[in-house]
């Protein structure tokens, strides 16, 4: 299979490798050495060995490696550390492109293909990496006659919304980037700036088709925006709480889609509209309105809109599963850290190494963690699988749906909630308690 | 503000209510042409189609090429239903020039025929589907297309344009073990058409969008001049094959699909039907085709037409396609006209879409069963 390149000199090819070494260490003192000084500075660092740790004397864990472990650690508990890693947008970001290579993966079975199968070794798996760099390359083209700024900041906008709805999902105890204590309203408050993003930048892009589109979403999304608050009343009656890390610890003995299913199916509804999915992707109509609010953007633009919606999905799926699926509560499955490691280090031959600063994580987290993703995961499965099987439906039935029939459901399910709660068989003080 | 305008010309007055949609030439929802819709809100106001982006004169090609030489180039307008529109013009040669067919050449042709209606139909189903933002009804009939272009391909070597049939009969033999192939795969897509009824034609969705949209009456349909899936869902029992039986369709067992109730739905499933009537057709069609003869009679070399005129029309998987052909003593013919379903079934698009949600735009577009090209000629 493979061959030498027929011009293969290994004098050019040694030559190459000190012009990388190079390269590479003239960008790390120029980029990456500043970088982590920055970052340093506004690291809360610990105290080891009752050494106060400054910054410079922080980097000599190149020399002294049993430093690394606790610098690491305390980084992991900087507020940077949860928004751009976990549980903020990197995780979040990683989930979302495992989700798009899913989905193309599950639809392509349903519809008896293969999907994305040559780019990568197995599976096609780097597939969402080329179309990144094909995005990023291609040419950004705005119509002539759009209103500029707005039509430019609309990307922007999308995914700094599907942003802020991801930092207020809690993942495991204790990891959450934002807690307010009105966390459910501040939920409602984020879903709430969609709709104004689809209009405006549809209205923006003078296009009649972006125009029919942005108002199509508007209608959706508003149409379905009650029924979505009100599904979720029932929740914060039983909970007693409105804090999102409290919903969940309230959930230690039961889920409350056992006592509420009615409120987890007109949820589930109003999340495939919310996210303009099928069977209600009527703002993205391509055989009526060609691409909806979408169509003029092209390139990078689109690219981070299209993050965006992944973002809002894995939101969307954290918050169904935290609201009903009980989160991160979950039988302790994770493996203990081993003691000895511990306390008598590892030993290899005659060295025995001892690690200050293990372990990285503690059990719960990871536990929490574990079954948090695999629920999140179950979510958006479901939420993908319609995609497969149903048409688009128009839009009187999607408006009719949602005023009519999921509000009086979500009325229905606020009573059995109120029922449970003054019966005293849940809630603050309830028997099941 | 009189301003002088040429004669003939006028200022179009626009209502500030109404929006005006150039649905295609550039348009994931049209085909090659444009439908000019206005919109007040959500509503058609009206609907102009205008046609005519893909006109390639067959006709006057035809007119300068002898009648084997016509062959290759009329299939060009439905490459999809490559044998369905040149039966009706093998037919008239036929009957021009006097040729008798062999009986197994008969058989053969019935079979290619109904297996590339079901190619076009497939074809069809698949649009609709996308049309209906159905991803998966495009992902499998565009595959299962794959079974009757394998079984045209081994009849006549080529996947899509095939000019299978010529006048005398066809081009060359059916390869050997064919008749068992053709059974299996047919079988097989039996049972796939079955999943195809629960995965879409029984969706509650897919019911609640098209049922009592776009209703075309059983006097409209005659009033307008409609003609195939499109009358027979508006409960004419009018089909080519029983009505005027040509080949050997009358020994043949099979019905015609007929539907009373005229909407959407019924025109987006008479096709599907009838593609089970294929099956049996193809079935029937290999029990009782002679298992050996002669294919094909040999015509004159440049053989010309008396002065004559002739005019044979067949079922396509559109309607009725008839070739009218007038002969003036001569090796190419005088005039060629090409009659076809999608033509005749595009004057009724804007009776039915005014009024019409733009939602329900695409299913009555696409269930008018009308190909632009072929429209065009």
């Amino acid at each position: 299979m493979s061959t030498i390149a027929p011009q293969f000199r290994l004098s050019r090819f040694i030559a190459s490798l000190f012009d990388l070494i190079f390269w590479v260490l003239l960008i790390f003192s120029l980029v990456g050495l500043p970088i982590v000084f920055i970052v340093l500075f506004y690291i809360k660092l610990p105290v080891i060995n009752g050494q106060f740790m400054t910054p410079y004397l922080a980097l000599t864990w190149m020399a002294d490696p049993s430093r690394t472990l606790p610098i690491v650690k305390s980084f992991m508990h900087t507020t940077i550390f949860r928004v751009m890693a976990f549980p903020g947008f990197g995780f979040a970001a990683l989930l979302a492109a495992a989700t798009i290579f899913v989905e193309r993966k599950f639809l392509a079975k349903i519809q008896l293909r293969v999907g994305p199968l040559y780019c990568g070794k197995i599976e096609g798996i780097l597939q969402l990496m080329g179309d990144g760099f094909k995005l990023m390359s291609k040419e950004i083209i705005i119509p002539a006659k759009a209103d500029k700024p707005i039509f430019w900041v609309g990307p922007l906008l999308f995914v700094g919304t599907a942003g802020a709805f991801v930092s207020l999902i809690p993942v495991a105890p204790g990891w959450v980037v934002a807690n307010p204590n009105v966390g459910l309203l501040a939920v409602f408050a984020v879903i709430g700036f969609f709709p104004i993003i689809a209009v405006l930048t549809a209205w923006a892009a003078n296009s009649k088709w972006t125009f029919i589109g942005g108002l199509r979403a508007l209608h959706q999304m508003v149409a379905f925006e009650i029924p979505l608050i009100l599904s979720l009343l029932g929740v914060v009656i039983l909970s007693g709480s409105l804090n999102l890390s409290n919903i969940v610890e309230s959930q230690e003995h039961f889920w409350w889609i056992t006592f509420l299913p009615i409120g987890a199916i007109v949820f589930f509804i109003t999340i495939l509209a919310e996210l303009e999915r099928v069977p209600f992707d009527l703002p993205e109509a391509e055989s009526e309105i060609v691409a909806g609010w979408l169509t003029e953007f092209s390139g990078m633009m689109y690219g981070l809109i299209q993050l965006g919606t992944y973002l809002k999905l894995y939101a969307f799926a954290g918050l169904f599963t935290v609201l009903f699926l009980g989160g991160w509560n979950g039988p302790m499955v994770w493996p203990p850290f081993p003691q000895d490691i511990i306390t008598h280090g590892i030993t290899i031959g005659p060295v025995t190494a001892k690690f200050p600063g293990l372990p990285l994580f503690d059990q719960d987290m990871l536990n929490g963690t574990l079954w948090f993703v695999i629920k999140t995961v179950g979510v958006i499965l479901l939420i993908l699988l319609p995609r497969g099987v149903f048409p688009r439906v128009r839009i009187d039935m999607i408006l009719h749906t949602g005023w009519y029939k999921l509000i009086g459901l979500a009325f229905v399910n606020i009573f059995i909630a109120l029922g449970l709660l003054y019966a005293g068989v849940l809630g603050p003080g309830g028997l099941l308690h | 503000m009189t301003t002088q305008l040429p004669p003939g010309m006028h200022i179009e007055t626009v209502d500030e209510k109404i929006m005006t949609l150039n649905v295609g030439p550039q348009h994931p929802g049209s085909g090659h042409m444009r439908l000019i819709i206005k919109v007040d809100g959500d509503y058609i106001v009206s609907c102009d189609p205008d046609p005519g982006y893909v006109h390639r004169g067959e006709e006057k090609m035809a007119e300068y090429r002898n009648y084997i030489q016509n062959i290759p180039h009329l299939e060009r307008p439905v490459i999809h239903d490559s044998s369905n529109i040149l039966y009706p013009y093998c037919l008239s040669v036929e009957e021009l020039l006097g040729i008798e067919v062999p009986e197994r050449a008969k058989y053969i042709r019935v079979i290619a025929a109904e297996l590339n209606r079901c190619i076009y139909i497939l074809y069809w189903l698949a649009i609709y589907g996308i049309f209906m933002g159905h991803s998966t009804m495009f992902m499998w009939p565009a595959g299962d297309r794959e079974l009757f272009i394998d079984l045209l391909e081994a009849m006549s070597g080529a996947r899509v344009t095939h000019a299978y049939l010529v006048p005398g009969g066809v081009r060359n033999d059916l390869p050997s073990n064919f008749e068992e192939r053709c059974l299996r795969q047919v079988e097989y897509f039996e049972k796939r058409l079955k999943e195809y009824e629960a995965v879409f034609y029984q969706n509650p969705l897919l019911k609640a969008r098209t049922e009592g949209s776009g209703i075309l009456s059983r006097t409209d349909a005659i009033r307008l001049g409609t003609t195939g899936s499109v009358l027979r869902a508006s409960g004419v029992d009018f089909d080519v094959r029983k009505k005027e039986p040509y080949d050997v369709y009358e020994n043949l067992d099979f019905q015609s699909i007929v539907m009373k109730e005229g909407d959407s739905y019924a025109r987006s499933r008479v096709p599907y039907l009838e593609m089970f009537e294929s099956c049996r057709i193809i079935k029937d069609a290999l029990r009782k085709m002679p298992k050996s003869g002669s294919v094909r009679t040999k015509l004159k070399p440049n053989p010309k037409g008396g002065n004559d005129e002739v005019y044979r029309r067949i079922e396509s998987g559109r309607g009725a396609i008839g070739y009218y052909i007038v002969s003036n003593n001569r090796p190419e013919p005088y005039r060629v006209k090409i009659s076809v379903g999608s033509f005749r079934n595009l004057i009724c698009m804007p009776y039915l879409l005014k009024g019409e949600k733009l939602g329900n735009m695409p299913a009555v577009y696409w269930g008018l069963n009308y190909w632009p090209v072929e429209a065009d000629r």
